[in-house]
């Protein structure tokens, strides 16, 4: 007879957060990171893997309207929070502006740092930091492109920031 | 052909899929009872598994199985089952085989679990003891056991030509250096995955990240002994691959085991570190000797080559075929020894042996030019060549001096002061500097299978891969052109093993070799339309020839007279057919043999190198680009700005550092295996220079892949000279080697 089953101590926890204007109760297991919790359990696999320890910004999503590696942060801690996800941008099947730009300008190849460097770019928006076309390479280096598709991206940021300033 | 799809700046036809988050990669087909498999990997660089102990793991609530080298399912032991389309001649290496140890990192275990995080953590209760064995690192003490392999994965050496030793001697000037770089990785931001699926009955389905589908059909197939039926590989979207998916990888096997011994679908992707465990562009040391004449005429080219190689199989790159293709010189001997290690084989990466051996060779005829006092773009141009003298066979088309004027032009080259450290700007030192590069255009035989529905629709596949390249749009571009079609109404499918063959995407012969056959393919589908059409006795196509006739506007018509046409979809319903389907398989031309195809380019580069810190910024590129046929200049601007970005972490930052002490690559990260960021890449401008070739493949295209980054490194190395005086001749060149 096999010893009794080693069970690591894994308690869960009940919380809500609202993913793309849905609020949800989702019973979560308290190793489990933002970024798995989004990916596994909830399908929702726009939000990218590229590293698991916020060295590439793949992961990036928008908590309370604020850019996040949510590779970085355990879901359990984010109780009542606001999460939009790549998948929550587009409204009624038109396309952010942002992510319209992305495809114009062809900022992207292979697409998989794509949903970070979008989600990115809106919350470096959010920040009313970037002033300069250098303060932009610096604020959107923590989204690694192996593609190598900067050039295009930053173009992408340059003409969502003069956007916003005319709105 | 009408022009209105072809060269046109067409948005990727996957671009909503990708800003959207809808494209799924080989990680993200979440099925119903997907099981998690995390791998194990071995601490040691060398030796033997003496004892695994996987009880503690097991005992784990949750955890399925822990796969070892002791409970494994019996595989295939010919190394011909294990060994796949880009594999290099030796034994390849088959996970999980018996206890050896071949090089660190290896995958020595495979837990699999009801979720990801048990079987992560179920992982760390795995415990390993090693018996140890020496182990070989270190590039510079191996060296002196370099070897002839018995057989090149690459081209074999060409004999020498002319006298080179004497050349040598007698020339005016001369340049004898060693130029090294180190291992590099591919990390691609998708980490390799593969989510196998089973289907019942002994049938699985498998999404994997890799550059060719049959190819990890093939060896799933000789590994597992499965029939072809029961395994279908689908993967419709690679995040990023740069050579790393060309072979299959580890994970690929851990998950089709662990389904087929479960019955349960299983997922294994692998973590940033472990990308650090298989294939790499290998540490190459190169020997060049130059000589010239003093009026600048190019007497004889010397070029030794060491490599790395692992234990198990002699890898090989084209790395000694520079000289006898970018120059024209009478004298030149080449020779590439492999250097065995106990690592992983390397593989291919990016532009593979053109990224190295062109990088030594531009930076040595760079040196050169300066012995010789002679401006670098005259001294290259002055020793231009006309003729591949490795095959002694022309250039198919060589607008490399086109390259050069435009390139030239725009960067502004002709206020270039000649000598270093003679321009600056405050603090920093400026210095411009240049490099040409060439890529193989090769066309490869491939199948295609188009279907025109009733509606108007046209499908059109091949079982070739988009890592990123823009393959779904450029053939759907090539379809609607000779179909005359809107782009709207065509879909092209790829990354399915059911669909026509086709060849690993790599090399850069995907546009050439897949658009082909696309070509080809509905070249077939209008002359079955014609046949259709001249069924009818009364038909106005009934004397026509297939040359005579044109599709435009979504219709069939004569050419002489527009006003005899039918719409495409009326032609089907009249005829009663649903749909039409064909099947071509395109092949390269006899006359190909007589040429010898390649791409080229310029690229001009300026750097500013903080004086005092010895900062490099590389502040602006312009790559001159002769690519053939332009296909779409969107899609086709991002591949070169892609490799201008590579050259410049090649030039500047990447290096997978060796610990000797482990003999493991210990920067394994993100964080410290430095690839560019953002704030890394300034003003790139991208030149194609027109460029006909008729004969490269029926569409005249050379592929773009890899042309962008040939030339970047040595265009940074030099131009660093020329800002700082300082030759730095190990890449990469950070701040303490030129300080």
């Amino acid at each position: 007879m096999q010893e009794k089953a080693l069970s690591p101590t894994v308690s869960t926890e009940i919380i809500t957060l609202t993913i793309n204007g849905t609020s949800k109760q989702l019973e979560v297991e308290v190793w489990t990171s933002l970024l798995d919790l989004l990916r596994e359990p909830l399908d929702l696999t726009g939000t990218k893997k590229g590293c698991d320890h916020g060295q590439c910004g793949a992961c990036t999503i928008l908590l309370d309207g604020k850019r996040i590696n949510s590779c970085l942060t355990l879901a359990v801690m984010h109780d009542g929070s606001e999460l939009t996800t790549i998948e929550g941008l587009a409204q009624d099947g038109e396309l952010h502006p942002v992510q319209q730009a992305f495809i114009d300008h062809d900022a992207f190849q292979c697409g998989y740092c794509t949903p970070g460097q979008i989600c990115s770019t809106i919350g470096l928006i959010n920040e009313g930091k970037a002033k300069t076309l250098d303060d932009i390479r610096d604020l959107m280096s923590g989204n690694i492109c192996r593609c190598g598709a900067y050039t295009n991206i930053v173009k992408v940021v340059q003409e969502a920031l003069e956007r916003n300033h005319k709105a | 052909m009408a022009t209105n799809q072809i060269g046109k700046p067409q948005n990727r036809v996957d671009g909503r899929d990708k800003v959207t988050g809808q494209a799924r990669y080989a990680a993200e087909f979440n099925v119903k009872d997907l099981a998690y498999g995390v791998v194990v990997s071995s601490a040691i660089a060398k030796g033997r598994i003496k004892e695994m102990d996987t009880s503690e793991a097991l005992r784990v609530e949750g955890v399925l199985e822990v796969f070892t080298s002791e409970n494994r399912p019996k595989l295939a032991s010919y190394d011909t089952s294990f060994q796949d389309e880009d594999a290099p001649p030796g034994s390849p290496f088959r996970p999980l085989f018996n206890r050896d140890v071949l090089f660190n990192m290896q995958p020595i275990a495979l837990v699999v679990a009801e979720t990801y995080e048990l079987a992560r953590y179920a992982a760390s209760l795995v415990k390993v003891e090693y018996e140890t064995e020496e182990y070989a690192t270190d590039f510079e003490k191996e060296r002196p056991n370099a070897y002839v392999p018995e057989e090149y994965k690459s081209t074999t050496p060409p004999d020498p030509w002319g006298k080179p030793e004497t050349a040598l001697k007698e020339a005016e000037h001369k340049v004898a250096e060693e130029y090294s770089h180190p291992s590099q990785h591919h990390n691609p931001m998708e980490m390799h995955a593969t989510t196998a699926v089973w289907e019942g009955d002994g049938r699985i389905t498998v999404y994997d990240k890799i550059q060719g589908v049959l190819n990890s059909q093939e060896y799933i197939m000789g590994v597992f002994g499965l029939a072809k039926e029961d395994v279908r590989v689908l993967s419709p979207f690679v995040g990023g691959a740069f050579g790393s998916g060309l072979r299959p990888q580890y994970q690929l096997f851990m998950a089709v085991m662990a389904t087929l011994e479960l019955k349960r679908s299983v997922r294994v992707a692998l973590t940033r570190p472990q990308m650090f465990s298989f294939g790499h562009r290998p540490k190459t040391v190169q020997q060049l000797s130059l000589g010239a004449a003093a009026d600048g005429t190019l007497e004889a080219v010397v070029h030794h080559v060491f490599a790395e190689t692992s234990r198990f199989e002699d890898y090989s790159e084209d790395v000694i075929i520079w000289p006898g293709v970018l120059y024209k010189c009478d004298n030149v001997k080449v020779s590439h020894k492999l250097v065995g290690l106990d690592v992983y084989t390397p593989l291919d990466m990016r532009a593979p042996g053109g990224t190295t051996g062109i990088y030594a060779l531009e930076c040595a005829i760079d040196e050169l030019s300066y012995k010789v006092g002679m401006d670098p773009v005259e001294f290259r141009l002055k020793n231009y060549s006309v003729r591949d003298q490795n095959e002694d066979k022309p250039f198919s088309s060589k607008e490399l001096r086109e390259c050069y004027r435009q390139g030239a032009e725009l960067f502004g080259w002709k206020d270039r002061k000649p000598q270093p450290r003679s321009m600056r700007e405050g603090h920093n030192l400026i210095g411009w500097g240049v490099a040409n590069g060439a890529w193989e255009a090769t066309q490869k035989p491939s199948g295609a299978k188009a279907v025109l529905t009733k509606e108007g629709k046209l499908t059109v596949s091949s079982a070739t891969a988009d890592i990123g390249t823009g393959t779904y749009t450029i053939m759907s571009q090539i379809a609607a052109e000779c179909m005359g079609l809107p782009i709207e109404a065509v879909e092209f499918k790829l990354g399915d093993s059911s669909l026509p063959q086709s060849p690993l995407e790599g090399g850069s012969w995907t546009a050439s070799t897949v658009g082909s056959a696309v070509k080809l393919v509905c070249e077939k589908l209008g002359e079955k339309l014609l046949e259709l059409a001249q069924e009818s006795d009364d038909s106005p196509f009934k004397e026509a020839g297939i040359e005579e006739v044109e599709f435009t506007d979504g219709q069939m018509r004569l050419k002489e007279n527009s006003s005899v046409a039918i719409p495409l979809t009326q032609l089907l319903r009249d005829n009663k057919k649903d749909n039409i389907q064909v099947e071509a398989e395109s092949k390269p031309s006899d006359e190909q043999e007589n040429y010898s195809p390649y791409s080229h380019s310029a690229v001009f580069v300026e750097v500013k190198v903080d004086e005092d810190l010895g900062t490099i910024k590389v502040t602006r590129v312009v790559t001159a680009v002769a690519g053939g046929r332009i296909l779409n200049p969107k899609t086709a601007r991002s591949q070169i700005l892609g490799g201008v970005v590579w050259g410049i972490g090649m030039a500047l930052e990447e290096e997978s550092v060796m610990d000797h002490q482990y003999g493991r690559f210990i920067n394994h990260d993100l964080a410290e295996y430095h690839v560019p960021v953002n704030a890394d890449v300034h003003d790139v401008e991208v030149i194609f220079v027109d460029e006909e070739d008729s004969i490269v493949n029926p569409l005249g295209v050379k592929g773009l892949g890899e042309i962008g980054i040939v030339s970047v490194a040595p265009a940074i190395a030099n131009a660093v000279y020329h800002a700082t005086g300082k030759r730095v001749r190990d890449l990469p060149i950070t701040l303490d080697k030129v300080m």
